[in-house]
This record gives C-alpha cells, sequence and structure tokens, in this order.
C-alpha cells in the first residue's frame, strides 16, 4: 500500500447491542483506509482492529458484496447506500469521501424494519410481501422457443428493469411515510407486464398490497426519495402500475 | 369492493387523489368567477346573487364542505399512520434527494395554513353573505340589503393590506400544495407511465400556476384600486 494513497476518516457508527436494547452513536476515529477500498472493507478494517481490542465488532448485512442479492443495507450520511446513486452499499468507495471526513452510519429506519443488532435490521416484510403474491403459481413449462410468446422489446426492457429490484429496502429506509410502494411495484410490475404474469395479476396485486398494509407500512404520498435513493434506479412509473393493478381489480370485485 | 377506500393504503390514496381534484375543480370555477369582478362589479354580484341560499347553490355548499372534510379527515389518518410507519427512531442526519420536491414532504403543513386561511376567508365572505341569507330564512331578523353585494365586500377586504398579504401567502401555499398535488393525484390513481411522467408534473405546475395567479391579480388589483382611490 502506497502511503500517499492512505486516507482517514472518522466513523461515526450506530451501536446497539439487541432489538430490545437502546442504542447510541459511537465514534471510531482516524479509521485507516484507501481511496480504493470499498465502503464494507472499511468496516471490515474497523472490525479487525476492534476484534484485536477485545471489543464487539459491528454487526452489518453484506453477501454477494457486487451489488446483486440486496443484503446490504447502511443509511450513510444521510442516504440509504450512501451518497452514491444507482449503486448499492457494497458498490461504495471510498474515493467518495474526504480525507478526515466524519461519516455518519445508521441502520434503516423504519417501524417494519426493526433493529437486530448494531446496523442489521430486520427485512423480513418484505420476504413476506414477496411470499403473499410475488410469484406464479401456476406451471409454465420449460424454456419455449423465444418466437413462440412474441413480447415487444419495449415491454420486455421494461419488465426487465422493474425486475432488476433486489428487495434491499432502501426504499421504505429513504420515504418519510415508511412506504414500501416501490418494492411491491416493482415486484407486480415485473410479472403483470408479461404473459404468464399477467394471468393472476389481479389477485397478486390485492394480496401483496393487503399483506404490506398489514405489516403496517405507510402510505404513499409521491414524494418520490425512494426512486432517487434506489440503488437499481426503479422508476416511480411502476408505482402508478401498481395503483392501477389494485384499483381496477378492487373495481371489478 | 369490501370498503378498500378504507381499509387499504392505495383505496385511502384514491379517496385522497378524489377529493383533491373535486377542490381542484371547484377552484377553477371560483376563479374565473373572481376574473369576472375585475371587469364588471354588476355582473360579479349577479353570479352572487346566482349562488345565494338557493336550493342549488346551498346543495353545491354542502357537497363542497364534505369534500374538504374528507378530505382534511383522510390527510390525518394518513399522515398519523405514516409517522406510525416511520417508526420513533429518527435519522440523525437527512439528506432530501434533489429531485425530491419540499412540497412533497409537507402537504400537511400546507394544508393548514390553507385550512387557517379557509375560516378567514369564510368570514369575510361567506359569513356576510350566504350565511346572513341563510338566517333571513331561518327568520332572523338581519339586515339582507348586502348579501350579494359581492363586489363591495371584495373592495373591502383587500384595501386592507393586512388581508392582501394574507391571501398572498395562503395561495402560496396553495401553490406548492397543487405542485405536487395535481400529478400525485393523477399518479395515485394509476394515471401515469414513463412517457407521460414528467409531461403530467409539468401540466400541474402550469394549471397550479394559473390557478392561483388568477386569485392573485384580483387581490393585487383590488388593493391597487384601494390606493389609488384613497389617493
Ligand atoms: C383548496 C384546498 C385544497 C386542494 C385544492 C387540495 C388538493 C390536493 C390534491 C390534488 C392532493 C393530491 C392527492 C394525492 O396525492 O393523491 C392533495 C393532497 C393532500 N392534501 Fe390537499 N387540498 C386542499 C386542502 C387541504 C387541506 C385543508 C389539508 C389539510 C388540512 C390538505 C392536506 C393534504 C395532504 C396531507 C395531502 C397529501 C396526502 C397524500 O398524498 O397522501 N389539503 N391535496
Ligand atoms: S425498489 Fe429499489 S430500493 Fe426498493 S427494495 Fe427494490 S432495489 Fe431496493
Ligand atoms: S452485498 Fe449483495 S447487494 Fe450489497
Amino acid at each position: 500500500m502506497a502511503t500517499e494513497n492512505i486516507m482517514r476518516v472518522n466513523l461515526k457508527v450506530w451501536r446497539q447491542a439487541g432489538p430490545k436494547e437502546k442504542g447510541a452513536f459511537v465514534t471510531y476515529e482516524n479509521v485507516e483506509t484507501t481511496p480504493d477500498t470499498s465502503f464494507l472493507e472499511t468496516l471490515d478494517i474497523l472490525n479487525e482492529t476492534l476484534v484485536e481490542k477485545g471489543e464487539e465488532p459491528i454487526v452489518f448485512d453484506h453477501d454477494c458484496r457486487e451489488g446483486i442479492c440486496g443484503m446490504c443495507s447502511l443509511y450513510i450520511n444521510g442516504h440509504p447506500h450512501g451518497p452514491a446513486t444507482g449503486a448499492t452499499t457494497c458498490q461504495l468507495y471510498m474515493r467518495r469521501f474526504k480525507n478526515g471526513e466524519t461519516i455518519t452510519v445508521e441502520p434503516w429506519r423504519s417501524a417494519a424494519f426493526p433493529v437486530i443488532k448494531d446496523l442489521m435490521v430486520n427485512r423480513n416484510a418484505y420476504d413476506q410481501i414477496q411470499q403473499a403474491g410475488g410469484y406464479v403459481s401456476f406451471n409454465c413449462g420449460g424454456a419455449q422457443d423465444a418466437n413462440a410468446i412474441p413480447i415487444s422489446k419495449e415491454i420486455a426492457d421494461e419488465a426487465m428493469d422493474s425486475a432488476t429490484c433486489i428487495g434491499c429496502g432502501a426504499c421504505a429506509a429513504a420515504c418519510k411515510n415508511g412506504s414500501a410502494m416501490l418494492f411491491v411495484s416493482a415486484k407486480v410490475s415485473q410479472l403483470a407486464l408479461l404473459p404468464q404474469g399477467k394471468v393472476e395479476a389481479a389477485a397478486r396485486a390485492k394480496a401483496m398490497v393487503a399483506k404490506m398494509d398489514e405489516l403496517g407500512f405507510g402510505n404513499c404520498t409521491n414524494t418520490g426519495a425512494c426512486a432517487a435513493e434506489c440503488p437499481k434506479n426503479i422508476s416511480l412509473s411502476n408505482i402508478a402500475r401498481l395503483n392501477r393493478e389494485f384499483l381496477c381489480a378492487k373495481f371489478k370485485d | 369492493m369490501n370498503l378498500f377506500i378504507l381499509n387499504s393504503s392505495i383505496g385511502r390514496k384514491l379517496v385522497m387523489s378524489i377529493t383533491g381534484l373535486f377542490l381542484v375543480l371547484f377552484l377553477t370555477f371560483h376563479m374565473c368567477m373572481n376574473i369576472v369582478a375585475l371587469f364588471s362589479a354588476e355582473a360579479y354580484n349577479m353570479i352572487c346573487e346566482f349562488l345565494g341560499a338557493n336550493w342549488y347553490a346551498l346543495v353545491g355548499t354542502a357537497v363542497l364542505a364534505a369534500g374538504f372534510i374528507i378530505h382534511i379527515i383522510y390527510a390525518l389518518v394518513l399522515t398519523i399512520q405514516n409517522r406510525k410507519a416511520r417508526g420513533n427512531d429518527r435519522y440523525e442526519v437527512t439528506s432530501r434527494p434533489k429531485s425530491v420536491e419540499w412540497a412533497s414532504q409537507n402537504m400537511l403543513a400546507l394544508g393548514v395554513v390553507i385550512l387557517s386561511f379557509l375560516a378567514l376567508h369564510l368570514y369575510h365572505f361567506w359569513a356576510k353573505m350566504q350565511l346572513v341569507e341563510l338566517q333571513h330564512m331561518a327568520g332572523t331578523n338581519v339586515d339582507t340589503s348586502m348579501v350579494t353585494n359581492g363586489a363591495y365586500y371584495i373592495q373591502q377586504t383587500f384595501s386592507n393590506p393586512v388581508n392582501v398579504v394574507l391571501y398572498l401567502i395562503a395561495l402560496c401555499a396553495l401553490w406548492f400544495h397543487l405542485s405536487h398535488g395535481f400529478w400525485s393525484a393523477l399518479q395515485s390513481m394509476g394515471l401515469d407511465n414513463k412517457t407521460w411522467f414528467n409531461r403530467v408534473k409539468n401540466i400541474g405546475i402550469v394549471y397550479a400556476t394559473i390557478l392561483v395567479g388568477g386569485f392573485a391579480i384580483v387581490v393585487i388589483a383590488f388593493f391597487i384600486k384601494s390606493l389609488c382611490c384613497a389617493a
């Protein structure tokens, strides 16, 4: 490691021993890292020093570390997944920050995402919504000849864009209303746009919205903070589609 | 339909958006009517007469009041539920992304400003016009000579600079409420897509500007008139 590349940051991190425990910020000063080190690796480095000192390491969620699994979270300097747009926390590098900067790291804060420990929150609520209807229940058979079911490029692209949602929870974490609408709308859209998914679209929209409401997520007031912070740039037009699907389904009942 | 307008989040938003757009429609008529006062006091007073204490106007007033009440009750319920969904633990650092409009996060506060203004406004006009007519119909001994002289009350109200300032503040709040509310209502009803997204937003802002501008012109015009006449 060339010395000129070393940078130091102060990490102000939320520490909380357990779900019922009272948490507080602890500032770790002069954590040594480099601009090309990822944010999570910087936390790893800090954790190693904590372990060496016999202290509890900071608990945070992560898995793939390449932006596809949706496990990483963290609310960094006022933004879920940090200041970068269209990127997850695991794709965030220290070059985004200034040498000597104090970086505030908080867990997702939403009533439906209770803290488990430190920066790790329980995002089981999103799994429950997905399980309520985010699938196709019948057998669609094996892979078809691509020409057998014609789908326009436009629709295919839109469905693919919706399907890139990784279920990370940043949308609800960013929302002042604690609303899960961006996630639910992406999951409803990715299927509603395509022929096999369309068959159960109405029932799916009703079931997933009912679960979302039951779990205590808020009412969307279209602030758009979710889409602005979403690491996958899921668009607000998905929410309009969900509203449409849901309202049409209810009026038909 | 099993009461989804009460017990589902999207159903509640539908009520919010329909009542909101209904109020926008009302404001559109109200603004057009006010513009008439700029040109002719007699014509304006004729409209006032037409909208006096007759059954059509009374039913209209009742429906309008219901629109306001439902919009406000739902606004309160939604806001309370949303605060609960957010939880008790707040973020230490918050930073509003550039694309998030300030108005969208302060709809209730803007609504409360509009509501306080509404009380003042009813006191300035309705209480001196339709209400007096109603009292008269109920047999109370009141002076009804002025109940359709809206033009007089406009001049009286806007000769007072305090009222002018209060009305303009309320109109600003209304502009912000609608700059978000208009497109938000269409989005809530599901009438939006990628192509129309920015168009709907811009239409909403242009519409809010025309609406609020129309009201503001009347306030300012009568204030200027009062200054000229006084001089
Ligand atoms: C002339 C008066 C008013 C008009 C024209 C109006 C119009 C609107 C419209 C069009 C919306 C958008 C609906 C949606 O997002 O689906 C809205 C939302 C809202 N209004 Fe009003 N409104 C008025 C008065 C009020 C008052 C008096 C209050 C509260 C005391 C209020 C509180 C709200 C709130 C909190 C929202 C956001 C709710 C949400 O989006 O879920 N409004 N309004
Ligand atoms: S919509 Fe975006 S922010 Fe919300 S869960 Fe999916 S990827 Fe995460
Ligand atoms: S760790 Fe998998 S998306 Fe960040």
